[in-house]
């Protein structure tokens, strides 16, 4: 090229090598769960705008719930939030299992925990099958309709993934104490939809 | 400083050399890892987009050449707009903006790939269904209720289309949550070690803030388009005021988004332009940090002033007040841009080459585009041009003037880079004289037309009006014919373009350091950091020039 | 880089203020301003006007002395001074935009308060609100199938500080329809598809709407609010200048927005009277009829009929809706 005022060797492809270097090149660091966490503020946002909408109503509206809203029976979901906080619990156990290489002890664990989280959906159904209101009933229903199920929508997902990590761990070292994403990611997930479930209880219900 | 360690890291030769393998066009239309496949896929589809949305942009301007509507009735026309609107936003600057981040990232902090090379087709991926649903609309009677949907205008008009628009929203909405989950975890996490985050180009500075908007005002349009969705379809009444729901909620939150929006579109070309004004002007770019950290500013500044779309709708007077404030301020960290980006040029060896050019026309359009945009954030002066054709003077400034130059501008930079051709200079400076006269002679008129009392998404309009509208027409078909020497150009230029080499700017960020086009896993070794990114002048004097620095800074001081 | 002070950039000062100044006031952009509070909006807007050029120039003038003095000379490869910054120019560059804008939000805030923006009633009181909306009973609620009184914070332009609390001269319910306006004199029982004024009396609007967001506009005025289905909103404004004005619906609200336009007739004190007369005899069974019909069960041709003449809509636009 021209006669440059940079020195060439600048601007020219340099080929080097070293030691450093070599370990970073190819197996490069697992970044996954610092996507996981990045990727769950996106999800705290969504339930951020539902709960403000949701604020918003409640501040703004004369009256809360609209006149002829039936009570909401409390025993019910107040179980239902027992059994997912306990299960946060007892699926950190299933992690700190797997932390030792105890791979029996992960499934354990985490057999419980899918157990826990389809009781939870369970009670759910139940519980909407015998309101005495509907979807389109008044503002507070359908509010409440579209909260809990979103949140049911990611107990779900976080469920699936459960069983997606128990199947993973037939094969014997699919995870160990130094790999094992898939159990934290899922368990990070669940965290979330855990204290998501808290809020929201907070707010539909006892509020 | 890092030039040194860096140097020091430098041993012996490489051991493993790969083969690189050619790409070939197949590649670029199948599910491919590439970040650099994925960027052309982005900048073409977004392309394909600008057309379409051009195009529609066209008929709008023909029904406004008369006060009557008769080229279009006025339903049509109002789904010319929206579609219009919806597809320059979320279907062209949006995507764009990705493409450039995706191409550029990896290659400026020296990675092989971005974090999450699957995620990042899958983001892309996401793009063609969004936008076929979307055009898909017009079978189906087009949305007429603008991009903004205000419900519960939307909730009653064209409701299959609304639902489409939607879900189409729903689409591209998560497809630019999982890439920027993709740029901030590169950027943060994949530098080569070397390179602190003051060794970074301003353009990965500037995609932090823009990812951080990405991630945390995307999710609400989400559920605002949800609630939106189950208002229309299963009948609830979030928004729908007889059903005793509140139609503001939603402009709260639609504008939430979309206020944070706008920076989403102009910030990566802030971006772009704070790398191309030091090259092509041989100077440091001035004032680094301030650059960076203003980037960050206006993101932040950015999430708390969407109400501004609001004074004249449901929002009290103290909460106007308050919106009001914040987004002036939004003037203080964008004028240290724009006076840094005068600062880098004043005194410099400017080439006036197409790239240089089509960033000095973004300066001084956006600089238009940002006055009018505080005159709008007075209330008082608010509440008279709201919903006018200032409002739309104001806007096509900030998104053709800004993000749409800024785009060219970076085209033109890093074409060489991407195909390995150089690009028609003359046809370039065409493209530019054509695009920025039409620009100026289309959108300015229209601050007059709003201050007048012209109100936007209007099909039929008071006569005396004309002229002025007429003037706003031959600008829009001049903009048309502009990018006949633009297509013209890159298609030429791809088979018949000089060879560029590998760095015909002479440029000092990591991506000129490759070949070009780069080598499929980026740089056959590792990259070095020889020099901080706008390092330019720093050492060569002494080489040379005879100059001393003194010498010419007292020489640039005596001719001002 | 220091900041330039010799003579030219001296003189290049004094131009650049001078011809803002110049422009600021004589830019002739806005229409005419038929009450105060117009003017003290046009005030801001040409301070407004008179920063934008100075600014615009400035910035403007460097990109064009750059693009003919900073030209790279054909063979010259070397780099331009490598200045990486100059703090003191950075922190001037950063504290004026700063001061320039604390001064437009300060004038704002005075001018807003001054056309009644900060009124309590419309600002944030809402045990006052609720007050006002059980005085209007008289609007057309019972007919839509919500109630506007529920509740909600009134919105809009309150009276002048000095006139807070007092009872406007006049009062006027404003309802939005899919594409029309219908606005009813509560006090005396008349109503129709334009407004009619007295000059120099102090009026309330308050503003509804029927089926979708509109937004009631008086660009000669410089005032404009949303009709929200649901809530209540108001503007109070005294008109100064007798003449005839256009409304304009400035929201989206359906294919015949752009045509949801009619007028406002400004007259003397005894014009208004002589009106006054003539429709306290006529329109009084008109108006119950306008608005006794439910729009949404009318195709949008059939709606308009009636007010076709008045909204300027012609024959042959009635003719598309269908
Ligand atoms: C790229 C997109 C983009 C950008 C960057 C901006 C930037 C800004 N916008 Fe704009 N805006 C839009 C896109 C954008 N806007 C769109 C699409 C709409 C319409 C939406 C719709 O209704 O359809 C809109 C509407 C809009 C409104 C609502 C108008 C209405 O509907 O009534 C307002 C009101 O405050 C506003 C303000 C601003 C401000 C203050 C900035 C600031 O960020 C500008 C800052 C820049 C500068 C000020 C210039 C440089 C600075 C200096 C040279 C320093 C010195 C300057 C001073 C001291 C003043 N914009
Ligand atoms: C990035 C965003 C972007 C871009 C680039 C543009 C580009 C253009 N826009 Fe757009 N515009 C918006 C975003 C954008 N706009 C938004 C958000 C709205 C608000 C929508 C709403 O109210 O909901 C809007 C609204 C809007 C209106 C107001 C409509 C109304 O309120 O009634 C008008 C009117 O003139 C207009 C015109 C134009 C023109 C002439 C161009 C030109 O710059 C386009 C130039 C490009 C081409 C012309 C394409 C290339 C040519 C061809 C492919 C050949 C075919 C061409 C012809 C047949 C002429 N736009
Ligand atoms: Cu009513 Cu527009
Ligand atoms: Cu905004």
């Amino acid at each position: 090229m021209q006669s440059s005022t940079i020195d060439p060797s600048k601007t020219a492809l340099n080929y080097h090598n070293s030691e450093e270097t070599v370990t970073q090149h190819g197996a490069h660091h697992d970044f996954r769960m610092f996507g996981v966490a990045v990727f769950l503020i996106a999800e705290s946002m969504i339930f951020l705008g539902l709960f403000t909408a949701f604020l918003i109503y409640k501040s703004t509206l004369p009256e809360w719930p609209p006149a002829g809203t039936p009570e909401l029976d409390l025993l019910l979901p107040g179980i239902n939030t027992i059994n997912l906080i306990s299960s946060s619990f007892v699926m950190h156990k299933g992690q700190s299992a797997i932390k030792k290489n105890d791979i029996s002890g992960l499934k354990i664990w985490f057999g419980i925990t899918a157990l826990m989280g389809a009781l939870f959906l369970v009670g759910q159904v139940y519980e909407y099958s015998h309101l005495e209101f509907g979807l389109t009933t008044n503002l507070f229903a359908s509010s409440f309709f579209v909260l809990t199920g979103f949140h049911g929508l990611h107990v779900t997902v976080g469920l699936l993934l459960i069983l997606a990590v128990l199947w993973r761990s037939r094969k014997a070292n699919h995870y160990s104490s130094a790999e094992h994403f898939g159990v934290e990611a899922a368990e990070l997930y669940w965290h979330f939809v855990d204290v998501v479930w808290i809020i929201l209880f907070a707010l539909v219900y006892l509020l | 400083m890092s030039t040194q360690a860096t140097e020091s890291l430098l041993t012996k030769d490489s051991g493993q050399g790969k083969e690189p393998k050619q790409r070939v066009w197949q590649d670029y239309f199948t599910f491919n890892t590439d970040h650099k496949v994925i960027g052309i896929q982005y900048m073409v589809t977004s392309f394909v987009f600008y057309f379409i949305g051009g195009a529609l942009a066209g008929g709008i301007r023909t029904e406004l050449a008369t006060p009557a509507s008769d080229f279009v009735d006025p339903e049509t026309y109002n789904r010319l707009f929206t579609m219009h609107g919806t597809i320059m936003i979320f279907f062209w600057i949006i995507p764009a903006g990705a493409a450039f981040a995706n191409y550029l990232i990896p290659l400026m902090i020296g990675a092989e790939d971005m974090a999450f090379p699957r995620l990042n087709a899958v983001a892309f991926w996401m793009v063609p269904p969004g936008s076929l649903l979307l055009l898909s609309s017009f079978f189906f009677g087009a949305p007429e209720s603008g991009w903004t949907s205000y419900p519960p205008l939307s909730l009653i008009s064209s409701k299959v289309g609304e639902g489409i628009w939607i879900f189409s929203l729903l689409v591209i909405g998560t497809s630019s949550i999982l890439g920027a989950i993709n740029f901030l975890t590169t950027i943060l996490k994949m530098r080569i070690p070397t390179m602190g985050i003051y060794q970074m180009p301003l353009f990965c500075w500037s995609m932090i803030a823009t990812s951080a908007l990405v991630l945390i005002a995307t999710p609400v349009l989400a559920a605002a388009l949800i609630l939106l969705s189950f208002d229309l379809i299963v009948g609830t009444n979030f928004f729908n005021p007889a059903g005793g729901g509140d139609p503001v909620v939603y402009q709260h939150m639609f504008w939430f988004y979309s206020h944070p929006a706008v920076y989403i579109m102009i910030l990566p070309f802030f971006g772009a332009i704070s790398e191309i004004l030091p090259v092509h002007a041989r100077k440091p770019i001035f004032g680094y940090r301030a650059i960076a950290y203003s980037s960050l500013a206006i993101a932040f500044l950015g999430l708390i002033v969407w109400a501004h779309h609001m004074f004249s709708s449901g929002t009290p007077g103290w909460l106007r007040m308050f919106f009001m404030i914040t987004t002036m301020v939004i003037a203080v960290p964008t004028g240290i841009k724009v006076f840094s980006w005068c600062a880098t040029i004043w005194g410099g060896k400017i080439s006036f080459n197409s790239s240089m050019l089509f960033a000095m026309g973004f300066i001084s359009a956006f600089l238009i585009g940002g006055l009018s945009g505080v005159m709008l954030a007075s209330v008082p002066f608010d509440i008279h041009v709201h919903d006018t054709y200032f409002v739309v003077a104001h806007l096509h400034y900030v998104l053709f003037g800004g993000s749409v130059l800024g785009l060219f501008a970076g085209f033109y930079h890093w074409y060489p880079k991407v195909t390995g051709r150089m690009i028609n200079e003359t046809l370039g400076k065409i493209h530019f004289f054509l695009t920025f006269i039409g620009l100026n002679i289309t959108f300015l008129p229209m601050h007059q037309l709003g201050l007048l009392g012209m109100n936007r998404r209007v099909a039929l309009y008071d006569p005396k009006f004309q002229t002025l509208n007429i003037i706003c027409t031959v600008g829009a078909y001049i903009m048309a014919v502009s990018t006949l020497p633009f297509i013209i150009n890159v298609l030429w230029s791809l088979k018949r373009g000089a060879k560029a080499g590998r760095n015909p700017w002479r440029a000092l960020t990591l991506e000129w350091q490759t070949s070009s086009p780069p080598a499929i896993e980026n740089f056959a070794e590792e990259p070095i950091l020889w020099s901080e990114p706008y390092e330019y002048g720093i050492d060569s004097y002494s080489i040379d020039s005879d100059q001393q620095v003194e010498a010419i800074l007292a020489e640039v001081k005596a001719d001002v | 880089m220091n900041i330039p002070s010799n003579i030219t950039t001296l003189i290049a000062g004094i131009v650049l203020t001078l011809v803002s100044l110049w422009y600021g006031k004589n830019h002739g952009l806005m229409p005419v301003a038929a009450s105060e509070d117009a003017s003290r909006v046009d005030d801001i807007f040409n301070l407004m006007m008179t920063v934008a050029t100075g600014l615009f120039i400035l910035v403007q003038g460097v990109l064009i002395v750059s693009f003919f003095k900073f030209r790279r000379r054909k063979d010259d490869q070397t780099d331009g001074p490598p200045i990486e910054g100059n703090i003191p120019l950075e922190i001037l560059w950063t504290a004026i935009p700063a001061v320039i804008v604390l001064i437009i939000s300060v004038y704002s805030f005075e001018i807003y308060n001054a056309m009644g923006g900060l009124d309590p009633m419309v600002s944030h009181d809402r045990a006052k609100m609720a007050q006002m909306s059980e005085g209007d009973s008289s609007a057309p609620q019972n007919l839509i199938a919500f109630n506007p009184g529920k509740g909600a914070i009134a919105l809009g332009l309150g009276a002048t500080p000095n006139k807070q609390g007092e009872a406007p001269d006049l009062t006027v319910n404003v309802l939005g329809v899919q594409y029309a306006w219908i606005f009813s004199y509560p006090d005396l029982g008349i109503g129709g598809g334009d407004l009619h004024l007295p000059v120099g009396k102090q009026v309330r609007l308050n503003i509804s709407a029927a089926d979708v967001i509109h937004s009631f506009w008086l660009p000669e005025f410089r005032i404009k609010q949303d009709a929200i289905p649901g809530r209540d909103a108001v503007l109070t404004f005294t008109p100064n200048r007798v003449g005839e004005y256009p409304i304009i619906c400035a929201e989206l609200c359906g294919s015949y927005h752009g045509g949801m336009v009619t007028k406002l007739y400004v007259h003397s004190t005894e014009d208004y009277q002589a009106w006054l007369q003539s429709q306290q005899i006529a329109t009084t069974d008109d108006l119950k009829e306008a608005i006794a019909i439910n729009p949404a069960q009318l195709s949008d041709s059939e709606f308009l009929a009636p007010y076709a003449g008045e909204i300027g809509i012609d024959s042959q636009t009635l003719q598309q809706i269908q």
